[in-house]
């Protein structure tokens, strides 16, 4: 509830000075989104302007030195590889947090919390690493070459599960006390009080943990190039190689020119419309919730 | 607003004010460490004096190199036609081999072999006297010029490949191939040497009966090799050209060798 | 009656500590892979030397200090900026508002942009348009612009926490904004803005692919701002990738890092504690 309206009257000549500062934070921060889809934009024009954009989805296929520019497959892997990962890391996440406020002791469940806070902050090229040296290996015992969609979505889920784990934690302990004392007397058991009161209390809180996964799942990029196997064709099952946007760019612009280099650009772009379509439905729907 | 602005013009003004004094070099990440290293030596030689490396491709060291945005750029192949235009300085070799799994019965591959593995007629070990398993082919990213040595050498094209791994820098080749008895894959001579040799679970093949080794690259032998060159727009000057006299001269050999790679200079 | 609440307990109650083994497991693989190969061959003079032979020998002392440095400028430029956005954004302006909905929408845009396309940003804005080229100034620049939603949202969390009270008591008795603002809301903010703090520094200490194309790549001491400098995720990158023989090193530095950000979390933990004890004492 903002109390400190700017058009609010204030006595003070020094709030003015205040409003203005504040004002133009905002407007810078505000601001930096525009510039960097405004430079994807920019950088992605020239390829755009001599292919046009129906020929980055009927191509027959990635090969930019033979300009050939077909985006889809590494769309539909970025999209297996973040609805997978999502899946998986949500209830881990969401049980995680349920943990730490309802069956764990408050040590372990400080413990635990920080363990988690420390994996956020790893690089992702030693999950990359790691996945490349152990989990690999292990799926090409299954079924070769081991790289695959498999093992993106299950180092994805691990690199997000912090995300979702930290928010789901901090909306579980914004659920007021009043509703599980009410519970309590109720006589309402440990699983019904979770599924009753507080998870649809804490919805909104978990419903940001989930878009904000989602964000850095599309996002990641580093840990995904080294264990996916960037096979450019849309992955028909688990265990098939496949790239997503993102590796697509980190592989290829450090070596590209001219077309190429603009056609990856157009990657960044495609990235971009895809988080702000995310953020839209999230906007949807959150004020959908609001209205029920 | 203003102090907006205000910033921007400091930044500005910093930018200008860099000295003279720094030789910057771009372009292939196989060559950037060594290069790193040559800076290194030169500037306890040269006090006052910074050798700046930047990595990201042989396209980009051509470009820097081209626009002048960098002293000298690092290119990892020989000059392009469309490239006579800069002046090409070789200072060292390396090659290119193919790697299997040292899990792997089979010692050598024929040319034809390696080309029907690569375009995918061949896909399964024992159709040449291996184990009956599935062949994980390794191939690199478009634009690096390991592959395009590579396909240059068998004449494939790379939408031809058929593979079932593309990765980026030679050592996710090698940690690849390693990790997955049925693979092959393709990576520099000089770095695939020292990991074999350090217990690291690959093995070289020879290439036409010439076995891949640092020395069979010096006496030219090895089929596979390609220059790794330093390039610059003119002919260079100043501390530039100082720089590049230390790094062809036969003391910068041992950092040469200390990277796996073949000096030239005697 | 009462068997049926007693099964879903239990149902319950083995899905939660099935998740919670099963996610310590896995963190516990990847941490204990770093601290026992990274951590049992440290010693000090890997802190304190240069690297040598690209890496594969000597130590990060100058990769150290390009992060710290870049972490620096990220912080300086982040937290004010993220602070002032973040007060407009919970104290100056509401939901209804068209300004202050754009900027949160904007800010919900730019918390979920792929790292690479900072990365790009970076590049063509920082080093080529301001001509501050590959900089320690354009790596900072470039996490800062990074790191702001993870900061602005926090402290905003941070700042909804302070019960309405507050607000009407200082509007009644006629303070201005700056000392409602100075001496009532910031301190209680603090605890939040911390959390961010602490998320902004773990994000910005583990970006690899903004860094690549902002900060560059040479390991040596800086002079100043203006030069380029590798940060230790890069150094992890370029040793685990790129040169052979260098995964030793890799893993020390991993080491390094998760150290690191431990010390930086307990020492942001420690001092919003401290913080809020005073708070309380005082009041």
């Amino acid at each position: 509830m903002p109390l400190l309206k700017t058009n609010s009257s204030s006595l003070w000549q020094s709030d003015k000075l205040l409003a203005v500062t504040l004002k133009s934070c905002g407007v810078a921060t505000g601001l930096i989104v525009f510039l960097i889809i405004g430079f994807l934009i920019a950088e992605a024009i020239p390829v755009l302007k001599t292919t046009g954009i129906s020929r980055f989805f009927t191509d027959p296929g990635w090969y930019p030195s033979s300009n050939q520019f077909n985006l889809t497959p590494m769309l539909w892997g970025s999209l297996y590889a973040m609805v997978g990962s999502v899946l998986l890391a949500t209830p881990l996440g969401i049980f995680s947090a349920v943990f730490c406020h309802y069956y764990a002791p408050p040590l372990v469940a400080k413990i635990y919390r920080m363990f988690i806070q420390l994996l956020s902050g790893i690089p992702s090229v030693v999950y990359g690493f790691w996945g490349l040296v152990v989990l690999v290996p292990k799926i090409n015992e299954i079924a070769p070459p081991g790289t695959s969609l498999l093992a993106g979505i299950l180092i994805l889920a691990i690199m997000i599960l912090p995300t979702i784990m930290l928010t789901a934690d901090a909306s579980l302990s914004n659920v007021p006390a009043q509703y599980l004392r009410g519970a309590a007397a109720l006589g309402l058991s440990r699983s019904a009080t979770i599924r009753g009161v507080v998870f649809p209390a804490a919805r909104s809180g978990l419903f940001t943990g989930v878009i904000l996964e989602t964000g850095r799942a599309i996002g990641e990029t580093m840990a995904i190039l080294m264990v996916c196997g960037n096979i450019v064709k849309t992955p028909t099952s688990l265990f098939e190689p496949m790239r997503t946007l993102t590796a697509n760019i980190a592989l290829e612009m450090a070596y590209a020119m001219g077309n190429h280099r603009s056609a990856l650009f157009v990657s960044g772009v495609v990235l971009m419309l895809f988080i702000i379509s995310l953020v839209v439905i999230a906007e949807i729907i959150s004020s959908k919730a609001v209205y029920e | 607003m203003k102090s907006i602005l205000m910033f921007l013009l400091i930044f500005q003004a910093l930018a200008l004010g860099s000295a003279q004094d720094k030789v910057t070099l771009t372009g292939s990440s196989t060559i950037a460490p060594m290069v790193s290293d040559f800076g290194k030596a030169f500037e306890a030689n040269h006090p006052g004096i910074r050798i700046d490396v930047q990595s990201g491709g042989s396209g980009r060291g051509i470009t820097d190199a081209r626009q002048g945005l960098a002293d000298l750029g690092m290119v990892s192949r020989s000059a392009k036609d469309d490239e006579k235009d800069l002046k090409f300085f070789t200072i060292a070799l390396d090659g290119v081999c193919i790697i299997l799994n040292k899990a792997n019965k089979l010692e050598s591959l024929s040319e034809q072999q390696v080309i029907d593995i690569y375009t995918g007629k061949i896909t399964n070990w024992k159709e040449i006297g291996g184990k009956d398993a599935k062949i994980t082919v390794v191939n690199k990213a478009e634009g690096r010029s390991t592959l395009e040595l590579f396909t240059h050498h068998f004449k494939l094209k790379n939408s031809d490949i058929k593979a079932s791994v593309v990765i980026g820098d030679n050592q996710q080749g090698i940690k690849t191939v390693a990790g997955n008895p049925n693979a092959i894959g393709y990576v520099s001579v000089g770095s695939a040497e020292y990991d074999s040799k350090h217990g690291v679970k690959i093995k070289l093949l020879p290439m036409k009966g010439v076995l891949a080794s640092t020395e069979n690259i010096l006496n030219r032998t090895f089929p596979l090799s390609r220059p790794l060159n330093l390039v610059a727009k003119s002919e260079p000057e100043g501390v530039v050209k100082e720089f590049l006299q230390f790094v062809l001269s036969k003391d910068a050999n041992a950092i040469i060798k200390d990277q796996f790679f073949v000096p030239l200079a005697k | 009656m009462n068997k049926k609440p007693q099964l879903q307990d239990r149902f319950l109650t083995l899905l939660v500590y099935g998740s919670v083994i099963s996610v310590s497991w896995v963190l516990f693989l990847v941490l204990f892979d770093i601290c026992v190969t990274g951590g049992g061959s440290l010693n000090l003079e890997f802190l304190f030397s240069e690297p040598t032979s690209a890496g594969r020998t000597g130590g990060i002392a100058p990769i150290l200090m390009s992060t710290l440095f870049i972490l620096l400028i990220t912080m300086m430029v982040s937290l004010p900026l993220g602070l002032g956005s973040a007060i407009l954004l919970s104290e100056f302006s509401s939901e209804e508002k068209l300004f202050g909905r754009l900027v949160r929408r904007s800010l919900d845009v730019l918390a979920g942009v792929p790292s690479i396309c900072f990365g790009l940003f970076g590049n063509a804005f920082f080093c080529k348009r301001l001509g501050l080229g590959f900089s320690i100034l354009s790596g900072g620049l470039t996490l800062a612009c990074m790191v702001l939603p993870i900061l602005i949202r926090s402290t905003e969390e941070g700042f909804r926490s302070v019960p309405k009270e507050y607000r009407l008591s200082a509007a009644a008795l006629g303070l201005s904004r700056i000392s409602t603002l100075w001496h009532l809301l910031l301190p209680a903010a603090i605890p939040g803005f911390l959390v961010g703090f602490v998320l902004g520094v773990g994000r910005a200490l583990a970006e690899t692919a903004a860094l690549i194309f902002t900060s560059g790549y040479v390991d040596r001491f800086p002079r100043s701002l203006m030069d380029s400098g590798r940060a230790l995720s890069i150094h992890i990158y370029d040793l685990s990738m790129n040169i052979s023989g260098g995964d030793e090193n890799a893993y020390r530095s991993a080491f390094v890092l998760v150290v690191l950000l431990l010390v930086i979390n307990f020492s942001a933990s420690w001092v919003s504690e401290r913080w809020l004890k005073r708070k309380i004492v005082l009041s």
